[in-house]
């Protein structure tokens, strides 16, 4: 592999904790080194900033759902797909990109890891297939166990051990990489057109609670010392009032201590808050209740946290809130696809049209920004849209701009039509707070990879790291308007890759070398959980045993195994 | 208003699409500008001089543009599509998408077009002498957003899936129509001149259908509310008002339920005010058994 | 001795059965036996067997005769088709794997050309009406584990999918449907009387063509709204009776096939049939599956979609993906003379497309390739035999239920033979040069080549 120098940036970087000095940054063989030969190719940054390639800890990119929403949305990509030029494949789609797409428009605006957020274990094969097809990026897959019968009945038995060895076994079959949750047991109440609105409301026949699942998996994966935390999307997304649900929620981790080799040091991780933050009882008095939620996150470090910032687009929701889905076309009568997966989890999909005109709408967008903006460590907030759910990972330069620019928000939050009952509905107004480059990088790059236990690989700039190196066309030092934030991350001056230059001048010019990570978590042989898989399989999955796991092969061309020893 | 002549010299081996040909893509450009332009069959890309000739001078903006296109285009594609102003005149038939998407100005295609014409349209008038085909004035694949505004009339016969998710403007439809006109619109009128066949109104919303002619089959969820003088492509008439679908969804305002209208000729009187009287009074006892809501039922 | 390859995926239907096992030579050259398939799957097995197999390409002469030709000369004859057409049809996909399926799209935008699937002339009017409104479903092991509602629409699985009712539908007891069919009302509605009708607790012999009315109709019966006395040949009374059985489900789901999809109305009866299952969402739970039918109709589907953002049907003429049936599926495009060669794979559209369009087929250059000879090899210029998928290459495939799995190999294919994956990326390499176009990097296709 070749040498790479980018000479005379501004570097942001919080794992070396450099914050805008004027620096170098040697690329050999795929790796950030201290210097390289005479021979290296150099890229003058000098006026420039530069950062380590972005880490995206949710967003729905690969997968069935993903897909549904693409065959099932054309009207998304009308007048809006590209041929592939210089080597590259045709792009198309806006809210739900081809995986094509995905990857190059990912690269271009600097990131160059990605988490598939949902993963359903029975569908794990289509998530691979998307994730192999989806070029550049590396990328993991988060299985859903929420709902899933083998953990609702040894949870319910308290069964730590057989939970855990069942957790390891179905991250090896599916390869996956971290323990999501998502409305627990509401998505199997929802398999009875039910749902589960409280952490304390039983799931119909398993006669479990919420919080049980949840405690219980934030046990087992501390027991098994996973370089990612359990990842909640919690009970009661989307409804006014259910921010009392988020913080029961956060406050199932309480006592719970990160275990783990990887550096990693909460043992929550919530994700998209923004829809997890709502006050008041009804759609009228909607409001936020962005600090409430931030106060308790500030004050325990043992819980990180992404946004979900809406963007005001036409959009497309989908989840494995199955309810909520429902719920959803019920309120906007938009087209609604649903799949409830045997055993383990459901789906739901409907598209969504976030209108500035729409009171509700641009307080969510408010309640997005103020997340961020009282966030006091940037090292556990981290920027997302819950791609697609609150707008596309492509507006992600937009949402950096308002939180860098107190003028960008101020213009938009003060056009609303109903300005002034979103102003008096939210905090936003209130914030001066502008984000700095540097906290830019926290929270998209090394606080992100430090929560999924990737802090030695991705999101920062060290030696012996990846050479996953971002320059943008932006002088830190001189003066920029807002829009010239948002252009400069759209678009990077370079991106190099795993040590391969794959952007260029904001243009794609390589597929790259993506990997697929995954975590193989070795127990104790624990022959009851083997059994009742088997036994499972034989009674209720309508595939066999032999069919279920994903082998590798031609699903996972260039894998990236994180091991774990959890035996004892 | 200036005039571009667009006279086809051969005929496409394939077809031809030539979104290239609106006021909006000609005005203001020297004649040398406009040959250049591009039109593509397959995977090969042309200029429009190798297939048109062309003549005359558009003016400074597309409203002050007209554009003439003559000799057979019955394979060229796109005519129109997109259009915001000014004047587009097909003297032969036309392919496929005449008027998709347009935003305004006038449209008028002298022969037959085929199918998709006025896809999306959101403003103008786009008049069709001949007949035209399937989807006139729909949704493109997916949307629930069909056509918005403006005004088709169509002086032939219509292809199936006319107004399909219609959402406002006005078709005319002076002969006959195929199965499923308006079904899914939320907005809109369709006025059908000749006879329609099944499925009219299947699915709708809101909006409004007349149809003058007539049906073979009648949907069954559309119920008899009154006679009504109402006026219909400039004249007034008499007709039979029924709303539905009743099987579909239906927002409403003051506590009453906003339905589907759609107007037939009256049926002779006599045996059809019994058979009337019979209908309501099943109604009647229908909305009785609604007061005691099916079991199970979501709270909401 | 034999040996006895288990868990063996059928590459039949949409079903796709995953309990066969397969007993085969001790040389693995020779399928002996094939247990637990049905009779069209077992013989899909066998016939891979047949002693008269083509195993090499042949060209069509002027007389109409066939002489064989190496694969080098095929995939030469191919490449060039496609790469002088100015808008090739890639036609067929169904009955091959993913991984094929991936290197076609990659010719096809090379070339410039269009990709449809069987759905064209199948569930391709599903789709639109899933654009349209969406569809609530679920896995067929939810069917096994939950229903005690299950309606058959349109479509007749006791003989179009055998072993449907026995695995997943109506007798397989599950975790909260421990009684099994005795715990399922079973609900058939179709025109004629068939043999699923037979079954049924409640069977509706409506009229031909009308099936939209009877979908209208049942959810007019759902909003306590009232029905004319008759619709579609059914009295309301009954209509109302079939109402309240389906509010009342604890789960139900509606399967659905061609008798829906390929009459009057297409796309919108599936729509009615949508609405059904939604509304009944506000009532109790419901779900509604497409019966489809080549094994991995629903896999080219799922490679199109995440390629390209559509489901079949899709024009990459201009290199960037177009779609809209009535223009861009198969049918239309021979009908209109727009397209100027015809490459199958996987399908054979000899046998069920119009006859119309099967002759524009026989008068354009073409090539069909598939394991047997079929009547679109028989119109076609060349005709490339390949190895049969999910029985001598195994490969990705989808059930009906899009649900993903890995079929098996069970046997070696004779000797020389390339698989579809194979001849596909040859031919891939081929057009490359041929247009000057190659990939930068690793788009991960180029990774599976000859998988």
């Amino acid at each position: 592999m070749a040498e790479y120098l980018i000479k005379n940036g501004f570097v942001f970087d919080p794992v070396t904790g450099v914050k805008g000095d004027k620096k170098d940054i040697a690329v050999k063989d795929g790796k950030i080194v201290d210097s390289v030969s005479s021979s290296a190719k150099v890229y003058d940054a000098s006026g420039k900033t530069v950062m380590a390639g972005a880490v995206e800890v949710h967003a729905h990119v690969a997968g069935p759902k993903v897909n549904e929403g693409r065959n099932y949305r054309p009207e998304d990509k009308l007048f809006g797909t590209r041929a592939g030029v210089n080597g590259m494949r045709t792009t198309g789609g806006f809210s739900i990109p081809t995986t094509f797409k995905t990857g190059y428009a990912y690269a271009q605006m600097g990131y160059t890891v990605v988490m598939e957020a949902a993963m359903p274990p029975l569908y794990a094969r289509h998530v691979h297939e998307e994730i192999r097809d989806t070029p550049i990026i590396d990328e993991g897959a988060f299985p859903v166990f929420g709902n899933n019968w083998f953990v609702l009945e040894y949870l319910k038995n308290n069964e730590l051990e057989n939970t855990a060895a069942y957790i390891s076994w179905l991250l090896r079959a599916t390869k996956g990489y971290a323990v999501k949750v998502v409305n627990p047991g509401g998505t199997e109440a929802w398999a009875w057109g039910l749902n589960c609105l409280s952490v304390n409301d039983p799931v119909p026949y398993f006669d479990i609670t919420p919080a049980q699942i949840v405690k219980g998996l934030i046990e087992a994966n501390e027991y098994l010392g996973l370089p990612h935390s359990m990842h909640i999307h919690a009970n009661n997304l989307g409804n006014p009032g259910n921010y009392t649900t988020t913080l029961d929620t956060f406050r199932l981790n309480e006592g719970f201590k990160a275990n783990n080799r990887f550096g990693r040091e909460q043992t929550m991780h919530h994700t998209h808050v923004q829809f997890h933050s709502y006050g008041g009882d009804n759609w009228g008095n909607f409001e936020s209740k962005s600090d409430a939620i931030m106060d308790y996150v500030n004050a325990h470090p043992n819980l990180t946290i992404d946004t979900g910032n809406v963007t005001l687009d036409e959009t497309t929701t989908m989840t494995a809130d199955g309810p909520f889905e429902h719920h959803l076309t019920e309120l906007n009568h938009l087209k609604w696809a649903n799949v409830d997966v045997e055993l383990e989890t459901a789906a739901g999909i409907v598209p969504y049209v976030y209108s500035p005109d729409i009171k509700v709408c641009a307080i969510q967008w408010a309640i997005g920004l103020e997340l961020a903006l009282l966030a006091k460590d940037p090292m556990r907030c981290f920027i997302t849209t819950d791609h697609p759910n609150a707008g596309p990972f492509t507006r992600y330069p937009r949402i950096i701009k308002w939180l860098m620019s107190k003028e960008a928000r101020e213009e938009r939050l003060t056009t609303f039509k109903h300005a002034d009952k979103v102003i008096s509905a939210t905090h936003l107004h209130g914030l001066d707070r502008e984000l700095s480059f540097y906290e830019i990088a926290q929270m998209t790059r090394a606080g992100p990879a430090k929560a999924l236990g990737l802090m030695g690989t991705y999101g920062g700039l060290a030696p012996g790291m990846d050479a996953d190196v971002v320059v943008y066309d932006i002088n830190p030092e001189a003066s920029f308007t807002p829009d010239q934030i948002e252009q400069a991350f759209t678009a990077a001056a370079l991106v190099i890759k795993t040590g391969v230059p794959v952007v260029e001048n904001g243009v794609v010019i390589n597929n790259g070398n993506k990997r697929t990570l995954w975590v193989d978590a070795k127990v104790n042989e624990n022959p009851q959980v083997l059994r009742d898989v088997e036994e499972k399989f034989l009674k209720y999955y309508s595939v066999s045993l032999n069919n279920y796991e994903v082998k590798g092969g031609h699903y996972i061309p260039n894998p990236y195994a994180i091991e774990v020893d959890a035996t004892q | 208003m200036e005039t571009v002549t667009l006279t086809i010299k051969k005929a496409p081996t394939l077809y031809l699409e030539a979104e290239a040909t609106t006021p909006d893509a000609l005005a203001g450009k020297s004649l040398d500008q406009i040959r250049a332009l591009p039109v593509y069959m397959g995977n090969e890309e042309f200029t429009l001089g190798e297939f048109f000739e062309i003549a005359g001078a558009p003016g400074a903006t597309a409203a002050d543009t007209r554009v003439v296109v003559k000799g057979d285009v019955s394979r060229v594609k796109y005519l129109g599509m997109k259009m915001s102003a000014g004047e587009l005149v097909i003297e032969s038939n036309a392919d496929m998408y005449v008027g998709a998407w347009m935003t305004g100005g006038t449209i008028t295609a002298k022969g037959n077009v085929d199918s998709f014409a006025g896809t999306g349209m959101k403003g103008g008038e786009l008049t069709i002498m001949g007949n035209a085909g399937n989807y006139i004035g729909s949704a493109y694949r997916g949307d629930w957003r069909g056509m918005q505004g403006g005004r088709i009339r169509v002086k032939g016969n219509v292809g199936s899936d006319t107004g399909y998710f219609m959402n406002g403007g006005e078709i005319v439809i002076e002969g006959n129509a195929d199965v499923h006109v308006g079904t899914h619109a939320e907005g809109g009128k369709i006025v059908i001149k000749g006879n329609a066949k099944s499925r009219l109104g299947g699915q709708m919303v809101e909006g409004t259908i007349v149809l003058l002619g007539t049906v073979d089959v009648m949907m069954p969820g559309f119920k008899y509310v009154r006679d009504e003088e109402i006026e219909v492509d400039g004249e007034k008439m008499t007709l039979s008002l029924y709303v539905g679908d009743l099987g579909e969804r239906h927002r409403k305002r003051k506590g009453e339920p906003i339905y589907g209208k759609l107007y037939l000729r009256p049926v002779k009187a006599g045996e059809d005010a019994a058979a009337r009287e019979a209908r309501l009074a099943r109604a009647r006892e229908a909305k009785k058994a609604r007061f005691a809501p099916p079991e199970g039922s979501a709270s909401a | 001795m034999a040996k006895t390859v288990t868990d063996v995926i059928c590459p039949f239907c949409g079903t796709l059965c995953d309990d066969l096992e397969v007993q085969v030579s001790d040389d693995g050259t020779k399928i002996l036996e094939v247990y637990n398939a049905c009779a069209i799957g077992a013989e899909k097995f066998l016939h891979s067997q047949a002693k008269d197999r083509i195993t090499r390409p042949r060209m069509q002469q002027e007389d109409g005769s066939y002489k064989e030709v190496s694969y080098d000369d095929a995939i030469e004859y191919t490449a060039q088709m496609l790469a002088n057409a100015k808008k090739p049809l890639m036609y067929g996909w169904s009955s091959t794997s993913c991984e094929a399926q991936s290197v076609g799209h990659e010719i096809a935008e090379t070339v410039g050309g269009v990709v449809d699937n069987t759905a064209t002339v199948c569930h391709g009017s599903s789709l639109i009406a899933i654009q349209d409104v969406g569809i609530p479903s679920c896995t067929l092991g939810e069917i096994k584990n939950r229903a005690d509602v299950v309606v058959f629409w349109g479509c007749n699985p006791s003989h179009a999918h055998p072993r449907h009712l026995s695995r997943y539908s109506i007798f397989p007891r599950g975790f909260f449907t421990g009684k099994g069919h005795k715990g399922r009302k079973m609900i058939v509605v179709d025109p004629r009387n068939t043999d699923t009708m037979k079954m049924a607790d409640i069977g509706l012999q409506l009229e031909q063509g009308r099936d939209y009315e009877l979908l209208s109709a049942l959810r007019v019966a759902f909003r306590g709204e009232d029905l004319p006395d008759v619709v579609a040949g059914i009295s309301k009374e009954r209509i109302f009776e079939a109402a309240e059985v389906l509010k009342n489900a604890r789960f139900g789901v509606i399967f659905f096939g061609m008798g829906v999809t390929q009459t009057l109305g297409k796309n919108h009866n599936i729509d009615e049939a949508i609405m059904v299952t939604k509304d009944l969402n506000e009532f109790t739970k419901f779900s509604i599956i497409a019966m489809r039918g080549h094994y991995n109709v629903t896999g080219s589907g799922a490679v199109l979609g995440w390629q390209f953002g559509f489901p079949f049907a899709t024009d990459l003429s201009r290199g960037f993906a177009r779609y809209n049936p009535g223009e861009t599926t198969s049918n239309d495009l021979l009908r209109r003379d727009e397209v100027d060669a015809v490459f199958v794979l996987g399908s054979d559209p000899g046998a069920h497309f119009p006859i119309s369009s099967v002759r524009k087929i026989a008068r354009l250059p073409s090539v069909a390739v598939d394991p047997h000879i079929t009547p679109t090899t028989e119109i076609s210029k060349l005709h490339v035999p390949v190895a049969f998928v999910g029985v001598e290459v195994g490969g990705c495939c989808y059930r009906m239920d899009n649900g993903p799995s890995e079929s098996r190999k069970v046997v070696e294919p004779p000797e020389g033979m390339m698989t579809d994956a194979e001849f596909l990326s040859r031919v891939r390499d081929r057009v490359g040069e041929l247009k000057g176009k190659a990939p930068v990097g690793s788009p991960s296709t180029a990774q599976v080549q000859g998988a």
